[in-house]
């Protein structure tokens, strides 16, 4: 399989701290791969960078010829008066034409989505008032209206329950399957980055490694990540 | 009440403030900006007192204010610490602004009341036309960036995330409600356009689900008003603008109640 991504040397920091000086790794394309780390070490940064929103310093990002990113960011406000319905809301991401009305081939686009991501039958429930769960696949249903082939997933699961992140997590791992999907989870869960991503990328401070989940020591992990039950 | 002159060019007005007013007003919102509305509206009774002063039309001072001021009250209202305090600042500057021109250009008391509480005696047929031409405008200006602004109105997160250009959509939709201000001020008055403005939406952002339903539900809310505020004021002879700031009043508390009733 070919890299749909690779980092070639990247540096980058803001004015008062470095974030990384030497930071080099690959995505193959259809691998899905968690990214993991302490708070303030640069995973949202390097997100901005592999969209574009940031320049590094130095080194290269190249990626596949024929990459479409989509994204799932972080936080949303939708409180429980958010006025539009699932399916409304997931349709706003459908700017290819101008046209206030949307033609059939879209509305077709968008059913197959809400199929995909398991909401055809709750499409007409009020966003504002929909489970934790639903909306995280609202969110994720929106990006993949622009038929994205690498999806980066920016703390889905951190306000979910278990049952409701495993839920969301076999959503992704069966997108991944079937739309041969490169999926780049953020996370702070080592649990779920073993259980459903097959390698991680662990920013720290001092470096970073890409390794297979399987083969991940927890007790060397950053502190902060380690379970709480966990190796002391 | 269609044999008159005056309340032909009223109707035709109103019918296109509440089309603008309706459908403006559902991003207005959605976007957070219930308060700047107010704000350009008080702009606008500086502009409409500026043109009496220098012997213009009215609509014509207020489109001057409201558009030149839009952007700049508007980049004030984006961060978020500052913006009650700069917006009441800008304010009433404006109205004091407002209260001088009307004062050097030595118009009557009732003038003052004309431009602040509305009129339906003084649209002429060629103000209809202007107000047909600015509702054309802004319509079809709304409808060649409308899934932007949809997006950005309704997931501003969603729509940075997918990289819509966030400042030009700002910028796109202050000068669109500048002018809606502008129009919307000639029924009912500056001091009360943002009725309009905010009214019908909150109508519409309670019963409807989608866009489409919202914008159909806040024009028709809007519609409703107008027209019944002309019939009642024509037959009563009490203000025009207290019947429809009456009728909407009600809509909203109707629809909220409605609304509550449904989620139970």
């Amino acid at each position: 399989m070919t890299d749909l991504l690779s980092v070639e040397h990247l540096s980058f920091g803001f004015h008062d701290r470095q974030l990384y000086s030497d930071l080099s790794f690959a995505l193959k394309e259809g691998s899905m791969t968690s990214l993991i780390g302490a708070n303030g070490v640069g995973k949202t940064t390097l997100i901005r960078l592999l969209m574009g929103q940031l320049r590094p310093q130095s080194g290269q990002i190249k990626f596949m010829p024929n990459m479409r990113l989509g994204y799932v960011p972080q936080f949303r406000n939708i409180d429980p008066e958010y006025p539009l319905s699932i399916r409304s809301f997931v349709q706003l991401n459908q700017l290819q034409h101008g046209f206030p009305w949307h033609t059939p081939k879209e509305k077709r686009q968008l059913d197959a989505v809400l199929a995909q991501t398991h909401l055809t039958a709750r499409q007409h429930q009020l966003l504002g008032r929909a489970s934790g769960g639903e909306k995280q696949k609202a969110y994720l249903a929106q990006a993949l209206l622009t038929a994205p082939n690498f999806l980066i997933l920016d703390e889905a699961t951190a306000s979910l329950d278990v049952n409701t992140k495993t839920e969301l997590m076999t959503l992704v791992q069966e997108l991944n399957a079937t739309l041969k999907l490169t999926v780049l989870f953020v996370t702070h869960d080592l649990q779920l980055a073993k259980d459903y991503t097959q390698q991680y990328l662990l920013l720290t401070p001092k470096g970073h490694e890409l390794r297979r989940t399987t083969e991940m020591d927890e007790s060397r992990m950053p502190k902060e990540l380690r379970p709480v039950t966990g190796v002391q | 009440m269609f044999s008159y002159d005056f309340m032909q060019n009223a109707w035709l007005a109103s019918t296109f403030i509440a089309l603008t007013t309706g459908i403006v007003g559902v991003f207005v919102t959605a976007r957070g900006m219930s308060f700047l509305a107010h704000t350009l509206s008080e702009v606008g009774f500086a502009g409409a007192a500026f043109a009496v002063f220098l012997g213009i039309r009215p609509l014509d001072g207020m489109l001057l204010f409201t558009i030149t001021s839009s952007i700049t009250v508007g980049r004030l209202s984006v961060q978020q610490s500052r913006r009650e305090a700069s917006i009441s600042a800008v304010s009433s500057l404006f109205v004091g602004l407002g209260i001088l021109f009307l004062s050097l250009s030595s118009a009557s008391a009732s003038y003052a009341t004309t431009i602040l509480f509305g009129s339906i005696i003084g649209i002429s047929r060629s103000d209809v036309w202007q107000l047909l031409g600015l509702a054309a405008a802004v319509l079809l200006t709304l409808g060649f960036g409308y899934r932007h602004l949809a997006f950005d109105s309704f997931d501003a997160i969603g729509a940075q995330a997918q990289g819509v250009r966030r400042n030009l959509i700002s910028i796109y939709f202050l000068l669109i409600l500048a002018i809606s201000v502008s129009i919307g001020a000639q029924i009912v008055g500056s001091l009360l356009v943002f009725i309009l403005l905010t009214l019908p939406p909150a109508v519409a952002k309670y019963l409807g689900k989608t866009l489409p339903q919202m914008l159909v539900i806040s024009v028709v809310a809007a519609l409703i008003g107008v027209w019944a505020g002309l019939a009642l004021g024509y037959y009563t002879n009490w203000p025009v603008t207290f019947f429809i700031a009456a009728i909407e009043f009600c809509f909203y508390f109707i629809a909220l109640a409605l609304h509550r009733w449904r989620l139970d």
